[in-house]
């Protein structure tokens, strides 16, 4: 039953080398019908190994399958080979589920685009690769599926790129990306080097013999690879660029998968992360949090709808790199879970009102959607209440798990975190306020006839509906109701149980932090009600909201003190300084070529200097080493 | 009179050194093609008679052999290096070296 | 009467001595001089003119059949009975190095001759000059690879250069051919007077030309390291820095990659650097493994500088040719890095990261041939907007072999660099690696802007045109694309020949060739 394990890449391989042939003859819907029963194939492959898996005790729950020797080069050998254990299985299962569910929903959403089986190609393509991803035994395998969804990404981020914006943000991804490959490069070298091996179950096994030094070196280059698979500070650029392409894809590979692929490994290699320096876990969790206090912040002046969510994700993964920090490798899983259902469910739900609205992403130009798009506003604000940490929806127990854990490991992390949350339950909710409830805005003098919203077919709304119960559910695999319903938790110990941080406040302590943070997402979501929701009392308000850019100014009075300045500042700093320090390296490379390209300056007399001077000093130094 | 010093081989060494350090500086202040190149015929031939000269002090005849061979790739050089001299010069009359600056950068 | 006199003769008393060569050896440089000559002979003493393609064709028959007369070579070093040979009085080697050697450079003829035909009928310049030239280089390299002689480097070297100079500045018609040619000749006949001045040196230090003899005096002697061989050294390296275009000798090399005939840049970037780096790894690695301390930290400086100038100036040019000079420079520092390893891994790197390279280099280069315009003109940036709509096929050939050239997984420049690196950390140079890395950052942005001119639409996509892809061209697309992919997915194979091409030195043991206590000393 293990051994099936090949079959959950092997489905979506077939299914894009069989579009890759027939593709275009298939044509629309065909292919796209094809590219979901592979996907779902997969499904259904990945919960019989994990039913084979719950059948195993212990160190039994594990099951390497080796496919074939791919490279054997003196010491060096690199087998292809698959890894079932908890882990893997448990990432393999919703990545192929939420995979199915957004494939079947685009079958409606790509309809009458002329690259429609091109679409699907790379979106089977995709599922591949994070299965290769997450499966893969061995580093290298994993290196592959991580090039390979990186490389589907800026093809589906770049998918109408007679955008040129498209086509930049697809650019964008890919240079980022390679500073990321970079240190995963680096990582990958350095444990090779120190163990001599790169199979997990060699690596990790030996992870404790690893010199601390060593080890902080390795889990740091991972991390920065981590940073910029994951979107974290200060790699984060990209991502919400990359909002340019089709919205099932923000939804599967820049919200609910791809993205998260950083905290899968530093969970996969979380031995490593234990045996390094003390404060190399504190990095990572300081990381996060900034990282998702930032993202939040930028997310409340947003108008376009994919972009909050895009800010969200990013700040979301703050999160759970938060999590990864703080040692709580099984909370950063569990959250990765539960956020990709609310957040697939949240963009699904994006795509189906900028369907409705054909082809409209500014929030500003909707309202009341409610009354016209029923499912879509119920499954909604379920999303919305999943992120904003509303008990008992899944958000709120992946997130409490985690705000425990900073708190035991630094309070000053669990109060920006704290923070954090609060303002994600604000800015979520005043996204339903401005989408679903108030005025409907989407005719104005610009746009005197714009046709009415309507609700989309039910290949979008299923989706819809199940991740919304998703959404509402998940939090059962891990209620804090002592060990028996950490079911998550046991079930993951064989793999993180050694690294695993064990969180010792006492239950009343818990129970004060977890209500503290419901009230930080009440306060939340109240101030946003006064403010965009009650607001249409008020008759000035809409005329200066129609002007859509005092909507800082209606930030600011809530703000008070930070107010305007500072969103402009973050907004600034996100332009300038990060942007900048991008930017600022392919300058300092361009200035030096600029400034080196002088000496080569055409005169065959100068060459030939260069050549004498390159002699001269070659003589110095090695008649500098004679001995007698 | 003055006493001259007993020649020895390491005399010729130095000659030659120097005229190799001749032909190299002669090809970096030189303009005109043909001269640089009889430039790097005096480094040739400098390392001609250091080949000789330490054939003679290590008494084994490889090294005078190799003088043939240089000569004989100096001979070659000669043919394919005027030829792509003159080519040049044919089409830009009284083109010196630093008059060949289109590429560049 | 003649035959009494034949009589007389064989009678002779004094037979003359003649080296005991094994011709077997040495088949593939005489297939590769014999087919050159009478190529020639036949293209001077046919009046008529041949069916066009027929030398290309030649060409490719014979470097194939030099393919074919390796092959029994490289069975033959591979056997555990038999082994790798010296011959013609131990100044030719046939271990696994060369053969491999041979092999690759006999591939980057293949690649260069079907890139020519197309590209000298499109510039009315078809004959069978070359070919011949091509053909008569490459017999230079091999020679390089196989040379157990400083000597026979030497002649190597320059059989490979003087062919070369000619083929740089072929194009009469064009003047940046002319300025690529008279630039590569004064710098090129500069460069190999230092490298004959240091055998020269080294002859004067340890008494021989020969690798063996040289590794035998070196590592009798004990005495510490003599200035001359040092002195030597460092000449030597100059040498083969010029030729493989390493910092701060590879000025000529963007000049030159830009001027010259592409086809001809092809064989420049692929084959001539092969031979190069096979030189360059059997003085220094094999003969002078006892100096390495002494020469460990000059190729760590060349190949940091070499990637350097490499990757960021490619950044700043706008002509694609130029770009993918300067490309080729930070390609030569990465196999630097390999060399600087001085280990066997190092050397099995520097292999397949050269025979990888080949691939990539003279497929891009054949791309760039075919969507030049007449006159060897249109290789800018510019001309490259909008290919992927007139040439889908094409740029998306010189798409995989661009992405090939930047590392990315799945193509054989990934491995190259992978197993570089690996070697790198192996022999202690972490710091070496990590530039590396960063430089193969850099240049892959390079990569990038050729990608997204091919493929970038707007305002400045030019008018659709039709760009002939002559067949031959076309083939040796398909040949380089389907190595490099194949490679880049079972990259195995190749990896297992490269590490079975090990060099070796044999001490000689034949006492009629070589005295063994003639080792002079120095002086």
């Amino acid at each position: 039953m293990l051994d099936l394990v090949w079959l959950v890449p092997a489905l979506p391989l077939a299914g894009f080398l069989i579009l890759v042939v027939l593709g275009r003859r298939m044509g629309e819907p065909g292919a796209g019908w094809l590219a979901t029963a592979m996907c779902g194939g997969a499904f259904v492959a990945s919960a019989i190994v994990m039913a084979g898996l719950i059948g195993e005790q212990g160190e039994n729950r594990r099951h390497l399958l080796t496919l074939f020797e791919w490279m054997k080069v003196g010491g060096f050998r690199v087998e292809v080979g698959f890894l079932a254990d908890p882990l893997s299985i448990t990432m393999a299962l919703f990545i192929t589920g939420i995979g199915t569910l957004i494939h079947l929903y685009s079958i409606s959403y790509m309809h009458g685009d002329p690259k429609f089986s091109k679409f699907f190609i790379y979106m089977n393509l995709f599922v591949f690769s994070m299965l290769m991803l997450v499966l893969g035994s061995n580093m290298l395998v994993t290196f592959l599926g991580w090039e390979g969804v990186g490389a589907c990404s800026y093809l589906l981020i770049a998918f109408w790129f007679s955008k040129d914006a498209n086509a930049s943000a697809g650019k964008k991804a890919f240079v980022t990306n390679r500073i990321g490959d970079w240190g995963f490069m680096c990582a990958m070298f350095l444990t090779f080097a120190t163990v001599g091996s790169l199979d997990y179950s060699v690596v990790l096994e030996q992870a404790p013999l690893i010199a601390p030094a060593t080890a902080t070196a390795i889990a740091l280059l991972l991390f920065l690879g981590a940073c910029g698979k994951s979107a974290q500070l200060p790699l984060f650029v990209w991502l919400p660029d990359a909002m340019a392409g089709p919205t099932p894809v923000s939804a599967l590979i820049h919200a609910a998968t791809m993205v998260t692929a950083g905290v899968y490994l530093m969970t996969r290699v979380s031995p490593i992360l234990t045996q390094s320096y003390d404060w190399a876990p504190s990095i990572i969790a300081w990381v996060g949090v900034i990282t998702a206090l930032f993202a939040a912040t930028i997310a409340l002046a947003q108008t376009d709808i994919k972009k909050v969510l895009a800010y969200s994700t990013v700040s979301q993964l703050g999160f759970m790199f938060l999590a990864i920090g703080s040692g709580a490798y099984v909370a950063a899983i569990f959250h990765m879970i539960t956020h990709a259902f609310f957040k697939a469910l949240l963009f699904l739900g994006a795509g189906s009102v900028i369907h409705g609205m054909h082809d409209e992403q500014d929030m500003r130009r909707m309202g009341n959607l409610k009354k016209y798009m029923p499912i879509t506003a119920a499954t909604f604000i379920v999303g919305w209440l999943a992120i904003a940490g509303v008990p008992p929806f899944a958000g709120f127990w992946s997130k409490d798990e985690i705000l425990l854990s900073a708190y035991e490991k630094n309070p000053a992390l669990w109060f920006v975190g704290l923070v954090t949350a609060l303002l994600t339950a604000f800015y979520m909710s005043r996204q339903v306020f401005m989408v679903f409830f108030g005025e409907e805005r989407w005719r104005d003098a610009d746009h005197p006839d714009a046709p009415e919203p309507h609700e989309s077919p039910w290949k979008m709304t299923l989706p819809l509906v199940v991740l919304a119960g998703l959404a509402t559910m998940a939090g059962i695999l891990n209620l804090p109701f002592g060990n028996r319903t950490h079911f998550l938790e046991r079930w993951l110990e064989p793999v993180v149980g050694e690294s695993e941080h064990t969180v010792t406040a006492a239950a009343s302590a818990q129970i004060g932090l977890a209500a503290l943070a419901v009230a930080g997402s009440l306060v939340g979501i109240a101030v946003a009600y006064r403010i965009y929701y009650q607001r249409k009392m008020e008759p000035v308000e809409p005329a200066i909201m129609a002007q859509g850019w005092k909507y800082d100014t209606s930030i600011a009075a809530f703000m008070g003190g930070p107010g305007r300045e500072a969103f402009e500042a973050t907004a600034t700093f996100d332009g300038t300084v990060i942007d900048g320090a991008v930017n600022g390296v392919a300058t300092l490379v361009r200035g030096s070529g600029v400034h080196l390209r002088k000496v080569q300056n055409g005169f065959v007399r100068t060459y030939a200097l260069g050549v004498a001077v390159g002699v001269v000093a070659l003589l110095a130094y090695f008649l500098s080493r004679v001995t007698f | 009179m003055i006493a001259i010093a007993q020649v020895t081989p390491v005399w010729y060494l130095v000659l030659a050194s120097v005229v190799f350090a001749i032909g190299a500086v002669g090809l970096l202040v030189r303009r005109n093609p043909l001269v640089m190149f009889m430039c790097v015929e005096l480094m040739l031939n400098a390392v001609t008679l250091t080949f000789v000269t330490f054939s003679r002090m290590l008494n084994d005849v490889n090294g005078q052999t190799v003088v043939v061979f240089v000569l004989v790739v100096a001979a070659a050089e000669v043919v394919v290096g005027l030829g792509i001299i003159v080519a040049l010069l044919r089409k830009q009359p009284s083109a010196t070296a630093d008059d060949l600056t289109v590429l560049k950068g | 009467m003649l035959a009494s006199l034949w009589q007389q003769l064989s009678d002779s008393p004094v037979p003359i001595d003649s080296v005991d060569l094994a011709w077997a050896g040495l088949a593939p440089v005489m297939i590769l001089i014999g087919g050159a000559l009478l190529i020639l002979a036949v293209d001077s003493l046919v009046p008529r003119r041949l069916r066009p393609g027929s030398y290309a064709l030649a060409t490719v028959l014979l470097a194939a059949g030099a393919m074919v007369a390796a092959v029994p070579l490289w069975q033959r070093v591979q056997d555990a009975e038999r082994g790798p040979f010296a011959t013609a009085a131990g100044a030719i080697m046939v271990d696994g190095f060369s053969v491999f050697a041979t092999f690759v450079i006999l591939s980057a003829v293949i690649l260069a001759a079907l890139s020519f035909d197309g590209w000298l009928r499109r510039e009315e310049m078809d004959g069978a000059e070359p070919y011949v030239l091509m053909l008569l280089s490459a017999s230079g390299g091999v020679m390089m690879a196989s040379a157990n002689d400083l000597i026979v480097m030497f002649l190597g070297l320059e059989i490979l250069s003087i062919a070369v100079y000619v083929l740089a500045a072929m194009h009469l018609r064009k003047i940046t051919s002319q300025e690529a040619g008279v630039k590569y000749f004064v710098l090129g006949a500069f460069s190999s007077a230092f490298f004959l001045y240091g055998i020269a040196l080294i002859y004067g230090g340890t008494g021989s030309t020969n690798l063996v003899r040289i590794a035998t005096y070196l590592s009798a002697t004990v005495l510490g390291d003599s200035g001359l061989v040092l002195a030597g050294l460092a000449l030597l390296l100059v040498g083969f820095g010029f030729k493989v275009a390493a910092a701060p000798f590879h000025f000529w090399a963007p000049d030159v990659y830009q001027g010259a005939p592409t086809p001809s840049v092809a064989w420049m970037a692929s084959g001539v650097k092969v031979a190069g780096f096979a030189g360059l790894l059997r003085v220094f690695y094999l003969a002078f493994s006892t100096y390495r301390l002494d020469w460990q930290p000059v190729i760590f400086v060349l190949a940091v500088l070499t990637m350097l100038v490499g990757s960021v100036l490619a950044v700043v040019q706008t002509d694609v040719k130029r770009m993918l000079a300067y490309s080729s420079i930070n390609h030569a520092g990465f196999i630097l890095v390999a060399v600087q390893a001085a280990t066997a891994a190092g050397v099995q790197a520097a292999l397949f990261y050269l025979a990888a390279y080949t691939f990539m280099v003279a497929g891009s280069f054949g791309v760039i041939a075919v969507v030049s315009r007449k006159g060897d003109i249109g290789t800018s940036l510019d001309d490259y907007r909008g290919l992927s709509r007139d040439r889908p096929v094409v740029a998306f050939a010189f798409a995989l072999l661009l992405l090939a050239q930047a590392g990315v997984p799945l193509t054989s420049g990934f491995f190259a660099k992978f197993y570089v690196i690996t070697a790198a950390i192996e022999a202690g140079s972490s710091t070496l690696a990590i530039i590396a890395m960063i430089t193969a950052v850099i240049s892959s942005y390079v990569y990038l802007r050729i990608i997204v001119a091919m493929y970038g639409a707007g305002d400045d996509v030019p008018a659709p045109r039709t760009i002939p892809l002559p067949a031959a061209a076309g083939l040796a697309l398909v040949i380089s694309l389907t190595v490099t992919m194949s490679v880049g997915v079972f990259p195995g194979t190749l990896a297992s020949l490269a590490e079975r091409a090990t060099p070796v030195l044999i001490p000689e043991s034949d006492p009629g060739a070589v005295d063994p206590s003639g080792v002079p000393p120095g002086p």
